[in-house]
């Protein structure tokens, strides 16, 4: 019946969202987050490096298209709060930068492009109570491809993606990549 | 990165500018209601202090705390050093009780080289006799770097900056750490200072040398004064300090031959009056102050990148 669940085999290097398919599940996010917080009052937007960042200021320009509502936007990098840093090199630090006012008594909206495992969602909840006691804090992603390894649900999904955990989503953001697109391959490598 | 910090000169420019990215991005943390992060929870570290130290031995254990290590302090005064243990068996003592990484200040030249052959962990050198210092290079690197190309200088060297080391360069471990690092990382060094205090291999050090400080002020960016370690000195190396303080100390009327931009730095501790003149180091060019905040930031990025990834693979240690 529902064949798009189940993960295909032979599907490597396929697009998953093109550029327009991108813009418009960012519309939707926008729209989603400002009812679910009731016109977007007290919301903040942290985007986690480096993908979730310019997505979270993609979210915030359109709140501000919308609504007129100018939207506190930042970073919150999860590098020193992971589960898995000792199995890895140490890596280089992203940027934690708060919008002036912080994070205390507000409604933060985590924004990352894949939503995997959990564990970097995990580090974010634990840098964010670093930094303040928000009112609610709510998830933003582009993707959610399932495999949750903790209890964590996204509250606003562009696409829920069924994967198989041999594959591997790659997002390209013109920010970051000069293009917007999503897609799939086998083997980790960009078609 | 290497599994220790013994030398300046071990670090690549790549190596250099991870560990001042890193440390720029630790500052923000100063700024926070809570200055802690959990990275090495559960890592010990240990300071070996040999040698007396305020900034060095603190700067450490400040770092080491902030990213959530438990911290042992051992100094040699009032420890079975006193009763004749070796550098070695206080080595071999401190690996049995689990220390991830050690940081070493020693009077003797090559003693943080001979511990890194002795322990698991790794050996973070913090001033070996008149060898090295290579942290206090790296906090130097980090300020003058915030001071002359702003906060947001991510990736960015020292290219083209020029860097004036004034004084006693032949009992500095500053020195040396000083100009293979800031040579590493583009700048032009060059050593200011009597030729007593010059040490004899200084032709093969990647810096220029001057005998005259007042001609090397007006084209100078940063101007690094040394302290006078007379506790090193076994021999006359000048007339007197007055004479000495004349020709090679920083007052007020050598600081306004400057340029404009031009800043001051100073290890410490300072010998006001010898050196550096009073109102020089309490100047607004002075970085004194900030050297000291910049070296708990460097230091925290330095154990991080050393014990905050997987561990480096096992090395056959000589026993």
């Amino acid at each position: 019946m529902c064949a798009a669940s189940i993960p295909v085999a032979g599907r490597d290097g396929l697009a998953v969202l093109d550029a327009e398919e991108i813009r418009r599940a960012l519309t939707r996010i926008a729209h989603e987050i400002l009812e679910r917080t009731r016109g977007g009052d007290g919301v903040i937007l942290l985007g986690i490096p480096t993908r979730g960042v310019p997505l979270a200021r993609r979210l915030a320009a359109r709140i501000g298209e919308f609504e007129g509502l100018e939207v506190p936007c930042g970073s919150l990098d999860v590098t020193m709060h992971r589960d898995d840093l000792r199995l890895h090199p140490a890596r280089a630090l992203g940027r934690t930068e708060l919008p002036p006012g912080g994070v205390d008594g507000k409604t933060v909206v985590l924004v990352d492009d894949v939503l995997y495992s959990g564990r970097t969602v995990r580090a974010a909840l634990d840098a964010l109570n670093d930094l303040g006691r928000p009112r609610a804090v709510q998830l933003a992603v582009l993707v959610d491809r399932g495999h949750r390894e903790l209890p964590i649900r996204a509250d606003y999904v562009g696409k829920n993606l069924p994967t198989s955990q041999r594959e591997v989503v790659h997002v390209l953001l013109a920010e970051t990549d000069g293009q917007d697109s999503v897609t799939i391959s086998d083997d980790g490598r960009l078609p | 990165m290497k599994r220790h910090l013994i030398s300046a000169g071990d670090l690549s420019r790549a190596d250099a500018l991870l560990i001042l990215d890193t440390a720029e991005e630790l500052a923000h943390l100063a700024d926070r209601p809570i200055k802690k992060l959990p990275t090495l929870r559960g890592r010990t570290v240990v300071n070996l202090f040999y040698e007396d130290s305020t900034r060095t031995r603190i700067s450490f254990e400040a770092a080491a705390k902030r990213l959530s290590a438990d911290v042992i302090n051992f100094s040699a005064k009032g420890s079975s050093v006193a009763k004749g243990e070796s550098l070695k068996d206080t080595a071999l003592t401190l690996e049995a009780m689990g220390a991830d990484a050690v940081v070493i200040r020693h009077g003797a030249s090559g003693a943080a080289h001979r511990l890194a052959g002795w322990v698991q962990g790794s050996v973070l050198n913090a001033g070996d006799g008149t060898h090295e210092h290579p942290t206090q290079a790296l906090l130097d690197a980090f300020t003058i770097r915030r001071r002359l190309k702003g906060t947001g200088a991510r990736g960015a060297g020292l290219d083209g900056l020029r860097v004036t080391v004034v004084g006693d360069v032949l009992h500095s471990r500053v020195a040396r750490s000083n100009v293979l690092l800031l040579s590493t990382l583009g700048a032009e060094v060059t050593l200011a200072a009597p030729p007593t205090l010059l040490p004899l291999a200084v032709g093969s050090w990647p810096c220029a040398v001057s005998y005259d400080l007042d001609s090397e002020l007006p084209k100078s960016d940063v101007v690094m004064m040394l302290r006078v370690q007379q506790e090193r000195m076994t021999a006359a190396y000048f007339p007197s300090v007055r004479e000495y303080s004349r020709r090679y100390g920083l007052d007020a009327a050598r600081m306004a031959r400057l340029p404009g931009h031009a800043i001051v730095m100073h290890p410490g501790p300072m010998n006001r009056g010898v050196e550096i003149a009073a109102e020089v180091a309490d100047s607004v060019r002075s970085t004194i102050v900030e050297q000291v905040a910049n070296g708990v930031t460097t230091r925290m990025a330095v154990l991080y990148l050393l014990l905050g990834g997987m561990e480096f693979p096992a090395t056959g240690v000589a026993r």
